[in-house]
């Protein structure tokens, strides 16, 4: 009896493992999906003396999810009463939220407009995103202005000889639809959707490769990555170097605002100590992780 | 069994109970394959499932025509369009054209290997045609970055050197990607081809070349029609393995959506999903599944018609 127990537990068993097999080969991506859209992370590491309880709701940007759920994971890891949510709505959406109180920080990457500063929304600027342009070692052009820019990217200038550099076609590269360094980068060139793309890689790295490899080759890659493989253009008369991107000298980047309504003096304990930690030493390691400028 | 004579009481209870245990051990390993027979089975149904649940909301929201047949692929503009229609062409140019350049050369290196190479040189083919198949289609595609783009940017420049309009890519496009395709489906082609060879039966052969016809006349005229769905099947399997490549052609084919002329930047059906599934939401995602089911349909149709003409073959060689 004890056998035949054993071979039918056994069969039972085989038979639940191959389904689950199967289960899993046909739902894994779906799965995947859901644990990352699942934006709350939870951790019980208690670190804080003092233990500060509550939930910080965010709304706002998508070109500001990597950074917030960055920060949002880091700062729940370390004060573990804490929760913090966040939303990607887009900056208007998000704004919007602060000033009808639906959330404590708004998240934008632009500027807050007049109206919406009138409204009560207060400008937090926590981090800076800067965008290189590079081109190849051998290109003698070293720096552009913004039309020119614009010209390449929009497909009306063709040749390097156009900015005085050598007679050879210029290969544009540029990042794949959807990417948040592509948005930013058209956003502040004002040239959504009509820049005619001779590469469109789907990561930096790529880019990188490629720019590096290609005599004429023109691409743009966030700040923090340009190495000497490449050159990195100067812009409107201004270095691509973090120190100019801070003194808002190098344009050809945008600020990511948290914005609140009011002061953050006037902010409850919890929103204070949350920017208190994004002014914290640990708190710009991890905005320099992922790739930002970090602001004084 | 039951005819055996009991020699002792003791030792039938103990002999019957091995047989028991004996006979239940074959039915449980038969259940046990049986299940994993189904595993496969199981995993095809759920993934078709999947793909059309994933991909059909897509064709609702933006409409199938617009999809299809729309020729701008503008997915996160203001006003987005999701046309594919460049996307599709690509796929089925760079498919056809790769067929077109692998396919004789790889039915060509068959015959070499089976009819004409001595041992000593088919020893050094065959396992090289074996590694060929084994190398991860990643290592074909940087291959091609460093040494097919550079040529294909060198030729770019002196063709195009006084025509304003072209757009300069750096010899990413689709010539790259279509000479990547014929080398990747090589070691199925040959290897297919090459074995329905082999199974032509030797009489056919030695009555040919007693007749009088010579080597190469026995190849082409005897041989390679006897072998016919041997080798359409290795073709099917090559468009099959074509089709479905991704990670070789996004390295080398630029991936911009355009016309699939020569030296344009180009994307597949399989490269757009890859290239922009990482940061894409909303109905931007859900096309990228339509793209993934349009691409599960033309595999489907491939596999349908390879089972046809296997089919086929097999009445024809039972008649």
């Amino acid at each position: 009896m004890k056998i035949k127990n054993f071979v039918k537990k056994a069969f039972v068993v085989t038979c639940c493992i191959s389904m689950m097999g199967a289960m899993l080969s046909g739902c894994g991506k779906k799965d995947d999906k859901t644990v990352e859209e699942n934006k709350t992370v939870e951790t019980n590491k208690t670190t804080e003396d003092k233990k500060l309880t509550g939930t910080i709701t965010m709304v706002g940007s998508t070109s500001m999810e990597k950074l917030a759920l960055a920060v949002a994971e880091d700062y729940m890891a370390k004060n573990s009463g804490v929760t913090v949510n966040a939303e990607f709505v887009g900056s208007g959406a998000g704004i919007e939220a602060v000033i009808n109180g639906t959330a404590n920080i708004g998240n934008s990457s632009r500027n807050l407009k007049e109206e919406e500063k009138a409204a009560g929304a207060v400008e937090n600027i926590v981090a800076i995103d800067g965008i290189a342009v590079v081109v190849n070692k051998a290109n003698t052009v070293k720096a552009v202005t913004k039309d020119q820019l614009v010209g390449i990217y929009t497909g009306t200038i063709k040749n390097w000889s156009e900015l005085g550099g050598n007679d050879s076609p210029i290969v544009v590269i540029g990042r794949e639809s959807g990417s948040g360094t592509r948005g930013a980068f058209e956003e502040i060139l004002k040239v959504e959707d009509q820049c005619v793309y001779a590469n469109e890689l789907d990561n930096t790295g790529a880019v990188m490769a490629q720019v590096a490899a290609t005599e004429g080759a023109i691409g743009y890659v966030s700040l923090d990555v340009v190495d000497d493989t490449v050159n990195a253009l100067a812009y409107d008369g201004a270095d691509a170097t973090a120190e100019n991107v801070k003194s808002g000298i190098y344009s050809l980047s945008r600020p990511f605002v948290m914005a609140t309504k009011g002061e953050i003096t006037e902010q409850s304990e919890l929103v204070q100590a949350f920017f208190d930690y994004l002014k914290s030493e640990e708190g710009k390691a991890i905005i320099q992780q992922v790739g930002l400028v970090t602001v004084d | 069994m039951k005819l055996e004579k009991p020699q002792s009481k003791q030792e039938s209870i103990t002999k019957s109970y091995q047989t028991r245990s004996a006979d239940r051990i074959e039915k449980i390993a038969q259940r046990i394959f049986t299940v994993c027979a189904f595993v496969a089975v199981i995993a095809v149904a759920s993934i078709t499932l999947y793909m059309i649940i994933k991909g059909v909301p897509a064709i609702f929201q933006v409409g199938l025509t617009e999809i299809l047949f729309g020729t701008v692929w503008k997915p996160s503009a203001a006003d987005p369009s999701f046309g594919i229609l460049y996307v599709i062409l690509t796929s089925i140019v760079g498919t056809t054209m790769a067929i077109l350049i692998g396919v004789p050369i790889g039915i060509g290196s068959a015959i070499f290997l089976t009819e004409i190479a001595g041992k000593r040189v088919a020893a050094i083919i065959q396992p090289a045609v074996e590694l060929l198949a084994g190398i991860p289609s990643v290592i074909y595609g940087l291959l091609g970055i460093i040494i097919l783009n550079p040529l294909m940017y060198k030729l770019e420049l002196v063709i195009f050197k006084d025509s304003p309009m072209h757009q300069f890519t750096g010899g990413a496009n689709l010539i790259s990607a279509i000479l990547v395709l014929a080398i990747m489906i090589l070691p199925t082609v040959i290897s297919i081809s090459s074995s329905a060879i082999r199974a032509v039966p030797v009489q056919l052969k030695n009555s040919s070349l007693a007749l009088g016809a010579t080597k190469m006349q026995t190849i082409i005229r005897v041989i390679l029609p006897a072998a016919k769905s041997g080798i359409i099947t290795a073709i099917v399997l090559g468009i099959g393995r074509a089709i479905g490549e991704a990670m070789a052609i996004s390295l080398v084919s630029g991936s911009v959506v355009n016309i699939p002329l020569p030296f344009n930047s180009v994307r597949f059906l399989t490269t757009a999903i890859v290239s922009e599934m990482s940061y894409a939401s909303g109905t931007h995602k859900d096309v990228l599944f339509t793209i993934g089911l349009v691409l599960f349909i033309f595999i489907m149709i491939i596999n349908l018609s390879l089972n046809r003409i296997l089919k086929k073959g097999e009445k024809a060689n039972g008649a």
